[in-house]
């Protein structure tokens, strides 16, 4: 059996939760139809039930408890043990998210197993063998998981989050394993309000406009800010911009900072080094708008325009605000 | 008194071209050059910054080949007071070994007396990316551990450790001993001054043996994705491509 921590937002479970779930059922049926349970902490929206019998989850493990209130990387691995050693699941796994990875290394520090991070594929069962991001996704891994269970995450946007072909009827079971006090040490003991600012949700934005070293300096995003306003995107920039404190680290889009996968990606004056590449290459679209028509971002784009972006974002935002009259 | 050990990993530059080594094992940085993964940057930044508020140390260790003792000698040179190295083909060690190794070394010092309050790592390297090695070493030694860290305080004892969580600001407070990974945005990493690097220079680097034998990473070989020939429609140059790229918009319905 396949045993999997989702997360959930106020919508219901998360994209890439979903992606994890997709990928389960690739496994399962690669192993003859193996059944896949899915753990689910603390506040579960309504919506996510039907979601889970859609992408064809078989038993659902809803935790929550006093312990489990507030987020604790411990407690809650030593719960998703407690639901395996009752379930015999041969395999534990959740999204490529901070959470993600992070609570499935404790599962791997408790169990004294390897756990593989950011997997993309499966190539074998036995051995189990799976093929994972490393170096950002600029290189990959191919390990073997030998031991049980065996324990990974799966690389945000790497799969698609499709429905299954037959829809389930989950069984639902509430619980509340008991923790050792020692896990709840280190638990989120106050929470502040989400910060608001032009990264808006960068993560889950349509269309994301990013301004890397092009921009010249801090006063160098006013054009970028405004043509993100006008698409109802967000705005996102590279590394270097953050390093040289001209935009807040938030906004990084990169393998230090967010991960992003819009339906449209406008990166202006970003030369696409690795370390941003690892953040951007998910986008369905990428636009790149850059002086270097030699400039790797501009090379692995899917269109491009060769120009200052100090020139040619104005132009758009001009042609955008003269059609909308 | 603050005493923090930071630990760091010597990384091929990810700023240029991945090239493997030639046995497929790792991300070869012979021509790229070496550093340390940003949020180890910044772990170091927090490092020195408690040890200088609170009259502590901060104490930086790598486990690597000979050639890493230059990552030792940078983070001395930006104010951390001693170096510990656990001399090693990194490679051959995969994320419960190194974890294995810290925790050896945070032991031994703690029963010659010099224990440490606080030990950082960074979140993930970013060459093996494997997010794992900081919550293993707190297991391997019992303590708890918060990931992915932004900023910390240190008061009565007690670590207020600060988390850009998935739904806003997160504070946890730990009593010390603690681990904490951090990931970069926290904090701008100093720069070495003159003074500094003379210092470090000064500093002699405590060598170590690794205590076991590695189990390794599982790792059959790297590989580099396949290239991608480049499909890029130029849309045009200058201003004049406003009218192509808002025709596009148009198409993608983003607008």
């Amino acid at each position: 059996m396949i045993l999997l921590w989702l997360e959930c937002d106020a919508n219901g479970v998360t994209e890439i939760s979903l992606e994890t779930v997709a990928f389960a059922r690739s496994l399962s049926a690669a192993g003859g139809g193996i059944a896949i349970r899915a753990a689910l902490f603390g506040d579960v929206p309504e919506a996510a039930r039907d979601q889970l019998a859609a992408h064809g989850v078989d038993e659902v493990h809803h935790v929550t408890g006093a312990a489990y209130d507030a987020y604790a990387g411990a407690a809650w691995a030593s719960a998703l043990q407690d639901i395996r050693e009752r379930t015999k699941c041969v395999v534990v796994a959740a999204a490529g998210s901070p959470r993600g990875n992070e609570v499935i290394a404790h599962l791997a520090a408790r169990l004294d197993v390897p756990m593989a991070a950011n997997v993309l594929a499966f190539s074998g069962l036995s051995p189990f063998e799976v093929t994972r991001q490393v170096a950002g996704g600029a290189a990959l891994e191919d390990m073997q998981l030998p031991q049980r269970p065996a324990l990974f995450t799966v690389a945000g946007h790497s799969w698609t989050a499709t429905p299954a072909d037959q829809v389930t009827s989950p069984a639902w079971h509430e619980e509340s394993p008991a923790v050792a006090e020692a896990d709840l040490v280190a638990r989120v003991s106050a929470r502040g309000e989400a910060k608001l600012d032009d990264s808006g949700a960068l993560t889950s934005a349509r269309v994301v406009v990013g301004a890397g070293r092009g921009a010249g300096g801090p006063d160098g995003f006013d054009g970028v800010i405004e043509l993100a306003k006008l698409l109802d995107g967000a705005l996102g920039v590279s590394r270097v911009v953050t390093s040289l404190g001209w935009r807040p680290h938030n906004e990084q889009v990169g393998q230090t900072g967010s991960r992003i996968s819009p339906e449209l990606y406008i990166p202006c004056g970003i030369s696409g080094a690795i370390q941003h590449w690892a953040g951007c290459s998910s986008s369905k679209t990428i636009l790149a708008i850059n002086t270097d028509a030699e400039a790797p971002m501009v090379t692995k784009a899917h269109y491009a325009v060769i120009g200052d972006m100090h020139e040619v974002v104005p132009a758009i935002v001009e042609e955008l605000n003269r059609r909308a009259g | 008194m603050v005493d923090t050990l930071v630990c760091v990993k010597r990384v091929p530059d990810s700023s240029s071209q991945v090239v493997l080594t030639p046995d497929s094992q790792a991300v070869d940085g012979r021509h790229a050059g070496f550093t340390v993964s940003p949020h180890e940057e910044c772990a170091i930044e927090l490092a020195v910054r408690l040890a200088d508020a609170t009259g502590g140390r901060a104490t930086v260790l790598t486990l690597g080949p000979a050639e890493a003792s230059e990552q030792l000698r940078s983070a001395l040179a930006l104010g951390c007071g001693a170096a510990v190295h656990v001399e090693a083909d990194g490679v051959a060690f995969g994320p419960a070994d190194v974890a294995r190794e810290i925790a050896a070394v945070v032991t031994s010092h703690a029963d010659e007396g010099r224990g440490y309050d606080l030990v950082l790592l960074g979140n993930d390297a970013s060459d093996t990316g494997d997010f794992q090695v900081g919550i293993r070493l707190a297991y391997a030694v019992g303590l708890p551990v918060v990931n992915g860290v932004s900023t910390l305080e240190v008061a009565d004892g007690v670590v207020s450790a600060h988390v850009d969580g998935p739904d806003g600001p997160e504070t946890y407070s730990v009593p010390t001993p603690m681990v904490a990974t951090v990931l970069e945005g926290g904090v701008e990493p100093r720069y070495p001054t003159l003074k500094g690097r003379m210092a470090a220079k000064k500093i002699e680097i405590e060598t170590r043996a690794p205590v076991t034998q590695p189990g390794g990473a599982n790792r059959v070989q790297l590989h580099l994705p396949p290239p991608a020939p480049s499909t890029v429609e130029i849309l045009g140059e200058g201003p004049e491509a406003a009218g192509a790229v808002v025709d596009l918009f148009e198409k993608l319905g983003v607008r």
